[in-house]
């Protein structure tokens, strides 16, 4: 029976060729345009490391104390900043309260290449303690990262990543060489699988835009290595008072806030007393104003920082738009179609064809119509992925792909949308009074 | 002619009419707003910066293993390099002019604080921008001067990346200095940076100056801005350059390579992509500050094309079909003596009918839509301008698709009255 709908939905389909094309190439805009701006939607508002999400947790603390106007990246004039500043980062790793923990901050220093002739050339990397690696499982291709001992002794050493292994020491296992940073030599330690989470979860503020980075960061340093080789932070900086004190010194002990953080909680009882702990540590470093303090888990700290972009939402309603006009759209072309036909259902249902067998005939002509346009529409969308690096920011464009999963939903919802289109046409179709147009014949 | 016999016939199609109906009104709703977005940020990414932005590019650099700026020597050290490479820059054939200078309008590296009138005072008048480099920056960016003097060489100071020193005097935009002294008597006033003293002076007043950044967080001072006569001496630093008349991109290439051969332990990257980069012409640093705004502004324009295309299509087919459905009845029509124009006229009144109501609707959702956008992404009122000229647009667009329809329904032969169908 399924054969014989099929054969009479394309002989239909056939005999109209300008509406049946109407309603594909319809059906497939539609489709093409809300799946790629739904790619893109995606990308930016995935969760970055969803197997750990909620068990990381970035505290704020206000060091600056009410009154003090905020203006900068993700800040608001509510709640503490959303950076720390020196002292209390370091106050933060001293007491090392958490499971895991780090602070870290952008830096973005200079390797002179081995190869004589060549420019020295700039990198991008972030200072980070030892524990960074563990608590946001990342993937190493050679060696490790270091000990907490390195971090105590600021040893010399450093992580790479697999691109920049590539590019300096021509791939390999490069773990023992040692590399020219800012100057001085560092050993490598550890060389990353490919670790380019988007967006830059760990240091959202740090990274420009909205926290998504093209380009994965290249050197990873101990922090107080770094420290110690007066390192800038190349990222935000924000200070509500100039320092007191000259030189790096000086910026060190300033209440300017610079540094990222982040912490490992397992359960929800561990992330309370984090808390507790937080709103004491407030009191005991910044007594002259009531403790105001904060801990997000990853998913609310994104939501916080504004990861996705408000562009996205709004080109991801208005294709969601385009969609629903295209299925009226096609709804009334079909339901014209359908009652055209009046007559022939009527001999149909005359001769002994059930509601249900019209129903079943309509809809699957309105399904076939939906899987031809979800068949153009999937070749629109691949162009439309492949075009949306010319108009949206290369650092978000890079993200939207076209996989399996988005290859499936785009059939899906153009089959799905266009029977939901068909339903009402079908029911009209299959109210169709048999006598009545037998008569009228 | 009368309505009349157009109702009775719509009657008959309420479904279709209905359908049609509302995807007119949902296109109206959403090219409007599509239209709107579109239009602001083509006024966005057009705004000007108020520099002379022609044969004008920056040049950043990193110096490595550069003395660490935490000395007062060594700071003299910085400035001293620095200063050199102003002059190599100055030198070149192709270079009019150079100036150092840490940012640049839309670069995005942005220093800002905030002003304060007293230096008891709680919060801030205004917040604004900073732009540290050498005295001739109103020269050499081509801001204009609209009030006080400029900078002399006298005024010329450096400081250290990280030290607390406060200018005697500076400049600032005309937005900095209505926002601080609405009386419009900004020069000779004294204004407190970040809380530092002494004040400042305000010695002149630019018409015209943006902040690096066109970050929504920094919108409230996208005009507010200080140009401090100090050289900011750190491993780091950036020249703006204004290269003679036509001769941009030869100055661009000469410059990394002079600099190069004075002192070979830097970084300048001059290929790849812009983020890699570090010598941009102004062309390049407006194009990518704006990017977002551009591909938002086409992503939209593409939106409504299809939009108009399938609703103008949708039409076509819709009116197709019901033409043949009657073309018995319009047989009929013009055997009793209805002429070929009647026809047309009357599936012309259908659909204006049609899109009527349509645009009714449509009016109303796309101001409705209008008002959730600016509640949801802070977006601004819509002029109801945008919402006429689309109702216009569309009744255009039913006329015009409807009217090949009705030339086919017209000219159909009274004949067909005495066809069976």
């Amino acid at each position: 029976m399924f054969a014989y709908y099929l054969d009479l939905a394309l002989r239909s389909l056939k005999r109209n060729p300008a509406l049946t094309a109407l309603m594909i190439l319809t059906i497939g805009f539609g489709v093409a345009a809300s799946m790629t701006t739904w790619s893109v939607f995606r990308a930016v508002s995935g969760d970055p490391i969803p197997w750990k999400s909620s068990k990381l947790y970035v505290p704020q603390v206000d060091m600056w104390g009410p009154g003090a106007k905020r203006t900068g990246p993700g800040s608001s004039d509510e709640g503490p900043p959303d950076q720390l500043d020196y002292p209390d980062a370091i106050a933060l790793m001293r007491d090392h309260r958490a499971k895991l923990q780090s602070a870290m901050y952008q830096i973005s220093p200079s390797v002179v290449p081995q190869q004589p002739g060549k420019h020295p050339l700039n990198v991008g990397g972030e200072a980070v303690y030892s524990e960074f690696f563990p608590m946001l499982d990342v993937p190493f291709k050679y060696g490790s990262g270091w000990s907490a001992d390195a971090d105590a002794s600021r040893a010399q050493v450093v992580v790479i990543s697999d691109v920049f292994n590539r590019k300096i020491f021509g791939g390999g296992d490069s773990v023992g060489k040692t590399m020219n940073i800012d100057g001085h030599d560092y050993r490598v330690v550890g060389v990353l699988d490919h670790f380019n989470p988007q967006p830059r979860f760990y240091d959202i503020i740090n990274t420009g835009g909205n926290g998504f980075a093209a380009e994965a960061q290249d050197v990873f340093l101990p922090f107080q290595t770094a420290i110690a080789a007066e390192m800038a932070a190349n990222g935000n900086t924000s200070c509500y008072k100039s320092p007191e004190q000259p030189g790096f010194a000086g910026f060190l002990q300033s209440s300017c806030i610079w540094i990222s953080y982040m912490v490992q909680l397992d359960s929800a009882a561990d992330a309370q007393r984090f808390r507790e702990y937080l709103e004491g540590f407030a009191r005991q470093h910044h007594p002259d104003w009531a403790p105001s303090v904060n801990l997000l888990d990853l998913p609310h700290w994104l939501e916080h920082e504004h990861v996705v972009p408000p562009d996205t939402k709004i080109s991801l309603y208005v294709a969601l738009g385009l969609l629903l006009v295209c299925l009226v759209n096609v709804a009334g072309l079909l339901l014209a179609k359908f009652m055209r036909r009046a007559s022939e259902i009527g001999v149909r249902r005359a001769l002994g064809a059930s509601r249900r067998e019209i129903y079943t005939q309509f809809l699957i002509e309105a399904g076939m119509v939906g899987l031809a346009g979800g068949a153009l529409g999937l070749v629109l969308t691949g162009i439309g992925i492949s075009g949306v690096g010319w108009v949206l920011p290369r650092d978000i464009a890079a993200l939207a792909r076209l996989d399996w999963s988005l290859l499936l939903t785009t059939l899906i919802v153009a089959i799905v949308a266009t029977m939901l289109a068909g339903l009402y046409p079908t029911m009209r179709a299959a109210a169709v009074q048999p006598a009545w147009q037998l008569k009228s014949n | 002619m009368t309505l009349h016999p157009i109702l009775a016939a719509l009657k008959k199609h309420k479904a279709g009419v209905i359908l049609i109906t509302l995807q007119i009104a949902l296109t109206l709703a959403i090219v409007c707003n599509a239209v709107f977005i579109i239009s602001q940020r083509v006024d966005r990414i057009h705004r000007p910066t108020g520099l002379d932005e022609a044969n004008l590019f920056q040049v950043n650099q990193l110096w490595v293993n550069a003395p660490t700026g935490n000395d007062q020597a060594s700071i003299d050290k910085l400035d001293a390099m620095q200063r050199a490479d102003v002059e190599i820059l100055r030198q070149l054939p192709d270079v009019e002019s150079a100036v150092a200078i840490n940012s640049l309008p839309l670069s995005g590296n942005n220093w800002s604080g905030g002003i304060r009138l007293k230096p008891d005072q709680k919060t801030s008048t205004a917040h604004a921008s900073f732009y540290f480099g050498g005295w001739q920056m109103v020269h050499v960016l081509g801001l204009q001067l609209i009030a006080g003097r400029d900078f002399t060489a006298t005024d010329q100071r450096h400081r250290g990346f990280r030290e607390k020193t406060v200018p005697p005097v500076v400049i600032v935009s005309k937005a900095l200095a209505d926002a601080l002294f609405p009386n419009g008597d900004a020069v000779g006033k004294s204004i407190y940076m970040n809380n530092d003293v002494p004040p400042s002076t305000i010695i002149g007043v630019v018409a015209r100056m943006q902040t690096p950044t066109i970050a929504s967080w920094a919108k409230d001072f996208a005009f507010n801005t200080i140009l401090i006569p100090a050289r900011m001496d750190a491993n780091f630093s950036g020249y703006a350059v204004r290269a003679k008349p036509g001769r941009l991109e030869a100055a661009m290439r000469e410059a990394p390579r002079a600099l190069f051969a004075a002192n070979p332990m830097r970084v300048i990257e001059t290929s790849g992509d812009y983020e890699d980069r570090t010598v941009h012409s102004f062309a390049e640093i407006r194009a990518y500050a704006y990017r977002a705004d551009r591909g938002m502004a086409i992503l939209m324009g593409v939106i409504c094309v299809i939009l108009l295309c399938v609703t103008g299509a949708g039409i076509v087919g819709l009116t197709s079909f019901w033409v043949g459905q009657r073309r018995k009845q319009i047989g009929i029509r013009r055997a009793l003596g209805a002429t070929q124009r009647d026809i047309l006229r009357y599936f012309q009144t259908e659909n204006l009918l049609i899109a009527g109501a349509g645009v009714v609707l449509g009016a109303i959702l796309a101001v409705g839509l209008n008002l959730w956008l600016m509640k949801q992404f802070a977006m601004d009122r819509m002029s109801l301008a945008y919402v006429l000229v689309g109702i216009l647009v569309l009744l255009l667009l039913g006329q015009g698709a409807v009217f090949a329809p009705a030339r086919r329904a017209s000219k159909v032969s009274p004949v067909e009255a005495t066809r069976s169908v």
